[in-house]
C-alpha cells in the first residue's frame, strides 16, 4: 500500500472529458421535450465526474491498493471464514451463458441455469440432512428471516398462534435477534454456561408454549460445539418449538455432523462464507434456507422443481410466504458455490472442515500461553482468546488489533462475542499453509511481548498504514456522507 | 487428499498434531455426540479437474440463450445496456472482491473511498441528500422503505401502485407480513397511476405511497401532482426508479420524494439470471438515521488525514439486535462498485447521452409498431419501454422470435390478467436500428 492521499473521483474530474463509448445512433433524433410530459426533463446536470478512460483505471487501482483482500494476505476475521476465493469460480459465473441470462425468460430457455440451480439445491441438501433447500435469499441475515417467516408461518398454519417467541444464545451474531424483529417475533435470550455452551437448565426455563423457535450456531461463535445438541433438541420441540441453524459457521462440521442429523428444522446457509462466494468487500452473499418436510409447503415460491426431464419454477405454492427476492436468488453467487463443491467432491469437503479444525486448534495451542484461553478445550475452527491480561498492561484487544495491521495481517475478529472480555475471535480457514499460520502467531507473540516491554508501539499502531485511527465520533456525529464541492 | 487449495501437507499435519498434543485429527471432533456425528462423506458428485469442471459447465451454460448471441428485447426491470468494458477489470481487482465488510478502515481505505463516491453519485442522479451503500435489490430496498416509512409514521398501512413491478409488489407483501402491514394497491388508468383513486384510497393511516418511475409499463408517473396527494396527509412519498433514466427525467428529489430506492442494475451489472444486482437507497437529511444498510462517512485521522470510515451504526443490527428496524448486514457491495465504474465512466455527459438514446430509439420502435398497423396501447410519454397489443399469445410469438435469435419481451398477462397477449418491449441504446426494424416485421408476421 503506498501513502499518498487518493483524490476523491470528483476531484479529477475535468470538463469536457469523457470515459464512454456510446453504440451509434442510427435513429432519427427527435427534440427530448417532444418526448416526455412537461417539467419531466431533467434541467440539471447530475454532479458525475468526467474523466478519460485511464483516469478511471488509475483511480480505482489507486483504490484497490489501499484495500486488503484474502490475496493480500492473511484475513483470520473469526466467524467469516474468510479462505481463498477459487478464481475457477469467477470464470464460470463470467461465462455468457450464466452472467447474460434474462431471469424473465422463457423456462425452456434456461435449461441450463435451472439444471445448475436444481442439481445445487440437491447437493446442499445432502450437505445439511435437509429435504428440502431454496436458493432465493440474497445473503445470511436475509435467510435468517425466511427461515423465522417459514416457521411463524408453520405455527400459525397449525392455529399455534400463541409462538412468538425466538430464542437466541447470548453469544449470538447481532443478525439473530434483529431477523426476528423484522420477521414479527420477539427475542429471548439463553445464557451460556461457564463452559461456553448454552446454560441447559435456562433453556428449560425459557422454553414454552410461546416458544415459536431457538436460533443456534452449531459450533457456536466462541467455536465451540455445542455438545448437549440432542438434548436441547428434544427439549426445544417436546416444547413444541422449531430449531433454526445458524450456517454461519457450517465450514466447522462439513462431513462431520448435519444440522438436519442434529434435530434442526430449518438451516441457513452462508454460501460467501464456506462455498467461497467472494465477500465482495460486504457482498454480494448468497444465503439459502434448508428445510425438514413438514416445512416444505412455506418455502418462499417460485421453488425450482423437476418435471420429467425438464425444470420448471413450481409457483402453485398456496401455503408459500411468498417472495423474498425479485427473481430467483443471487444466481451469480450460487454458480460459484456449486463450482467450488463441484471442484472439491466429496473427499475435498471432508477435508476442508479437517483442516480448518486442526489449523485452529494449532494456533490455538501455540498462543494459550501468551493470552488467555478462556475455553480450554479442542476448538471447531475458530476459537477466542482474551486480552485481558494485555488489559491489565494498558493495551487493549483493539490496540492489538491494529498493531497486526504493522506486519501486514488482517486482525482477527474483536470484541465480539460480548460474553468473553476483550475478546479476539481467530479463525484461520483450511487454505492457509503452516508457515502462515506460524508468521502469524510469532506476531501475536511478538505483540504480546511488546504489551508487556513497551505497549506505547501497540497502543499508538498502526504505524504503517495509509492513514492511522480515524475519528469515528465526529464521522458520527457530524455527518458526510457524500462529496461536497468546495 | 491432495487439492489445490489445500496447502497442509502430511509432515504439517503430523507436527501441528504433536503441538496440539493429540494423535489424530478425529480426536479434535469427539466433542461431536456418536449419536449425531456424520461417518463417511457426502453423496455427492466426485470432483472434477480444473479442465473437465470448466468443460462440463461450459455445457450447461451453452443450454440457456444468452443476451450475447440473442438481440434482446425483454427488460421488466433488467436491462440490456452498455457495460464499459473497465468495469469488469476494475472489479476483478482481487484487493476488492477478496474483502470483506471493511471493518477495518485503516486496510479498507479503498473500498470505503469507492462506496463514498456511489453514495455520492446516487445523491446526485436521484435528487435526495443521503444514499447508503448498497440493498440487496430494487425489490427489497422497496420493501425496506415501506418498513421504514411504517416505523417513522408509526402507521400500518401502505399504497402500493398496480404499476410498481409485480415481483417487487409480491416481495413487499412477504415482508409487510412479518410486520404486520396491510398492503393495499392503487389501480392505473390509461398505464400509470389513477390519480382518483389515490385521493379516494389516501388518507392519515398511510404510512406511505410507492410508485415507480418510470413505472413498470414504461410509463412517466406524474409525480407533481402524486406528491400534493401524498404529502396532504403526511404520508411518507417513495418513487422507485431506474437510475439510467434519470439521466433525462427530472429526479423524483425535486417532486419532494422522501424516499428514492431502485437497482442500479442498468449501470455497469449483468443480467445474471436475476441477480447479484445493486439495490440502492436514498433519502432526504430527515431521515438519514433511519436508513437501513451500511454508510460510509468522511472523517479524518489522528494526524489530521482525510478518510472515510463505516458510521452511524448505532442504526444496525449488531449494535440494536431485537431493536433493529433492518436486519440487513452483507450487502451488495462489489456490485455498488461496478454501478460506480460505470456511473463514473459514463459521467456528467454520458449519463444523458446514454438515457436520451434509449429514449429515442424506444420511440423509434415505438412508432415502427404503430406503422406496422400493432396496436402500442396507453397513449403518451414513455422512457424505454412499452405496451403492444397482440392478437396471438405472447407465450408463442416468443418461442418463435426465439427461433431466430430474438428475446422477445414481457408477458404482461402473466401478472395482470386484463393484459393478456399484451407484451411490453424494452428497447435499450444497445439495439440498432436494422434490429428494431428486423422485431417489428417478425411480430408483425406473427401477429398478422
Amino acid at each position: 500500500m503506498h501513502n499518498q492521499d487518493q483524490a476523491l473521483i470528483f476531484e479529477l474530474s475535468t470538463p469536457g472529458r469523457i470515459g464512454y463509448s456510446l453504440p451509434e445512433m442510427d435513429v432519427p433524433e427527435l427534440d427530448l421535450e417532444g418526448l416526455l410530459p412537461e417539467g419531466y426533463l431533467r434541467s440539471e446536470e447530475p454532479g458525475l465526474p468526467e474523466v478519460s478512460e485511464l483516469d478511471i483505471m488509475r483511480h480505482y487501482t489507486a483504490l484497490s491498493r489501499r484495500n486488503h483482500g484474502v490475496d493480500s494476505g492473511f484475513y483470520p476475521l473469526g466467524s467469516c471464514t474468510m479462505k481463498y476465493n477459487p478464481k475457477i469460480n469467477e470464470n464460470v459465473a463470467r461465462f455468457n451463458g450464466f452472467a447474460h441470462v434474462h431471469p424473465l425468460q422463457d423456462e425452456s430457455s434456461v435449461q441450463g441455469a435451472l439444471e445448475l440451480l436444481y442439481d445445487l439445491q440437491e447437493h446442499l441438501i445432502e450437505i445439511t440432512g435437509m429435504d428440502e433447500v431454496t436458493l432465493q435469499p440474497a445473503a445470511g441475515a436475509h435467510g435468517e428471516w425466511t427461515g423465522l417467516m417459514m416457521i411463524r408461518a408453520y405455527h400459525e398454519a397449525n392455529g399455534d398462534l400463541k409462538r412468538t417467541k425466538v430464542i437466541v444464545p447470548d453469544s449470538a451474531h447481532g443478525t439473530n435477534p434483529a431477523s426476528a424483529t423484522v420477521a414479527g417475533l420477539e427475542t429471548i435470550t439463553v445464557k451460556s454456561n461457564e463452559n461456553g455452551l448454552v446454560d441447559l437448565d435456562d433453556l428449560r426455563r425459557v422454553v414454552g408454549e410461546d416458544t415459536a423457535a431457538l436460533m443456534l450456531t452449531n459450533p457456536n461463535t466462541l467455536g465451540l460445539f455445542e455438545e448437549n445438541i440432542v438434548e436441547m433438541a428434544e427439549i426445544v420441540h417436546a416444547a413444541g418449538g422449531k430449531l433454526y441453524y445458524d450456517g454461519a459457521n457450517l465450514n466447522a462440521v462439513l462431513s462431520k455432523a448435519r444440522p438436519g442429523d442434529m434435530g434442526f428444522d430449518v438451516v441457513h446457509l452462508n454460501l460467501h462464507k464456506t462455498f467461497t462466494g467472494p465477500h465482495g468487500g460486504g457482498g454480494p452473499g448468497s444465503g439459502p434456507v434448508g428445510v425438514k418436510a413438514d416445512l416444505i409447503p412455506f418455502l418462499p415460491k417460485p421453488v425450482i422443481t423437476k418435471r420429467g426431464e425438464e425444470f420448471v419454477f413450481d409457483y402453485d405454492r398456496p401455503q408459500s410466504i411468498g417472495r423474498v427476492k425479485p427473481y430467483y436468488g443471487n444466481f451469480g453467487i450460487n454458480v460459484r458455490a456449486y463450482t467450488y463443491i463441484r471442484s472439491m467432491g466429496p473427499d475435498g469437503l471432508k477435508a476442508v472442515t479437517e483442516y480448518a479444525v486442526l489449523n485452529a486448534n494449532y494456533m490455538m495451542r501455540r498462543l494459550a500461553e501468551y493470552y488467555d484461553l478462556p475455553f480450554d478445550k479442542h476448538c471447531k475452527h475458530e476459537f477466542v482468546l482474551s486480552g485481558r491480561r494485555q488489559k491489565k498492561l494498558g493495551v487493549r484487544t483493539l490496540d492489538i488489533a491494529k498493531r497486526l495491521l504493522d506486519f501486514g495481517y488482517h486482525p482477527p475478529t474483536i470484541y465480539f462475542p460480548l460474553n468473553v472480555e476483550e475478546c479476539i475471535m481467530i479463525e484461520p480457514t483450511e487454505t492457509e499453509s503452516k508457515e502462515t499460520l506460524d508468521s502469524f502467531v510469532d506476531i501475536m507473540i511478538q505483540i504480546a511481548k511488546e504489551a508487556e516491554e513497551n505497549p506505547e508501539i501497540v497502543q499508538e499502531a498502526p504505524h504503517t498504514t495509509v492513514v492511522g485511527r480515524m475519528d469515528e465520533a465526529t464521522a458520527a456525529r457530524k455527518p458526510i456522507l457524500k462529496y461536497q464541492k468546495a | 487428499m491432495k487439492h489445490r487449495y489445500l496447502p497442509m501437507t502430511e509432515a504439517d499435519k503430523k507436527a501441528m498434531l504433536e503441538t496440539i498434543g493429540v494423535n489424530s485429527v478425529d480426536e479434535l471432533f469427539s466433542d461431536i455426540p456418536e449419536k449425531v456425528r456424520f461417518k463417511g462423506e457426502y453423496n455427492i458428485k466426485a470432483a472434477k479437474s480444473e479442465t473437465s469442471l470448466m468443460k462440463e459447465l461450459f455445457q450447461i451454460a451453452s443450454r440457456n440463450a444468452d443476451l450475447k448471441t440473442n438481440v434482446s428485447f425483454l427488460g421488466a426491470g433488467v436491462y440490456d445496456h452498455y457495460m464499459p468494458v473497465i468495469v469488469d477489470h476494475v472489479i476483478s481487482r482481487s484487493e476488492f472482491y477478496t474483502a470483506y465488510t471493511p471493518y477495518q478502515p485503516e486496510i479498507s481505505q479503498g473500498e470505503l473511498q469507492a462506496i463514498f463516491e456511489f453514495q455520492t453519485m446516487i445523491c446526485e442522479l436521484t435528487g435526495m441528500d443521503v444514499a447508503n451503500s448498497s440493498m440487496y435489490d430494487g425489490g427489497t430496498a422497496l420493501a425496506e422503505a415501506a418498513m421504514l416509512s411504517a416505523g417513522h409514521t408509526k402507521r400500518k398501512k401502505i399504497l402500493v401502485s398496480s404499476a410498481v413491478h409485480p415481483e417487487s409488489k409480491e416481495v413487499l407483501k412477504t415482508y409487510a407480513k412479518g410486520q404486520y402491514i396491510e398492503v393495499i394497491e392503487v389501480p392505473v388508468n390509461n398505464g400509470i397511476t389513477d390519480i382518483e383513486a389515490l385521493k379516494g384510497l389516501a388518507n392519515e393511516e398511510i404510512a406511505a405511497v410507492i410508485v415507480q418511475y418510470p413505472n413498470f409499463f414504461g410509463r412517466i408517473e406524474p409525480l407533481k401532482e402524486l406528491e400534493e396527494i401524498v404529502h396532504a396527509n403526511k404520508s411518507l412519498f417513495v418513487v422507485s426508479s431506474n437510475p439510467l433514466s434519470l439521466g433525462v427525467l427530472t429526479p423524483p428529489g425535486k417532486f419532494g420524494a422522501d424516499i428514492v430506492i431502485g437497482d442500479a442494475q442498468p449501470f455497469g451489472i449483468p443480467t445474471a439470471f436475476g441477480g447479484p444486482h445493486c439495490g440502492y437507497f436514498a433519502v432526504t437529511n430527515k431521515l438519514m438515521r433511519k436508513v437501513p444498510g451500511r454508510l460510509v462517512g468522511q472523517t479524518t485521522d489522528d494526524q489530521g488525514r482525510r478518510g472515510f470510515v463505516l458510521t452511524l451504526q448505532a442504526r444496525e443490527q449488531h449494535i440494536r439486535r431485537d431493536k433493529a428496524t433492518s436486519n440487513i448486514c452483507s450487502n451488495q457491495a462489489l456490485n455498488a462498485l461496478a454501478a460506480s465504474v460505470a456511473m463514473t465512466a459514463l459521467g456528467k455527459k454520458g449519463v444523458r447521452e446514454i438515457a436520451a438514446a434509449n429514449l429515442q430509439k424506444a420511440h423509434y420502435a415505438k412508432n415502427a409498431f404503430k406503422a406496422a398497423g400493432i396496436e402500442v396501447v396507453y397513449e403518451g410519454h414513455s422512457f424505454n419501454e412499452f405496451v403492444v397489443k397482440l392478437n396471438t399469445p405472447v407465450k408463442e410469438i416468443n418461442q418463435a422470435l426465439l427461433q431466430k435469435g430474438i428475446i422477445g419481451g414481457y408477458d404482461l398477462g402473466r401478472d395482470y390478467p386484463e393484459l393478456a397477449n399484451h407484451m411490453l418491449i424494452a428497447v435499450t441504446e444497445q439495439r440498432s436500428k436494422e434490429e428494431i426494424d428486423t422485431l417489428v416485421k417478425e411480430v408483425g408476421d406473427l401477429h398478422a
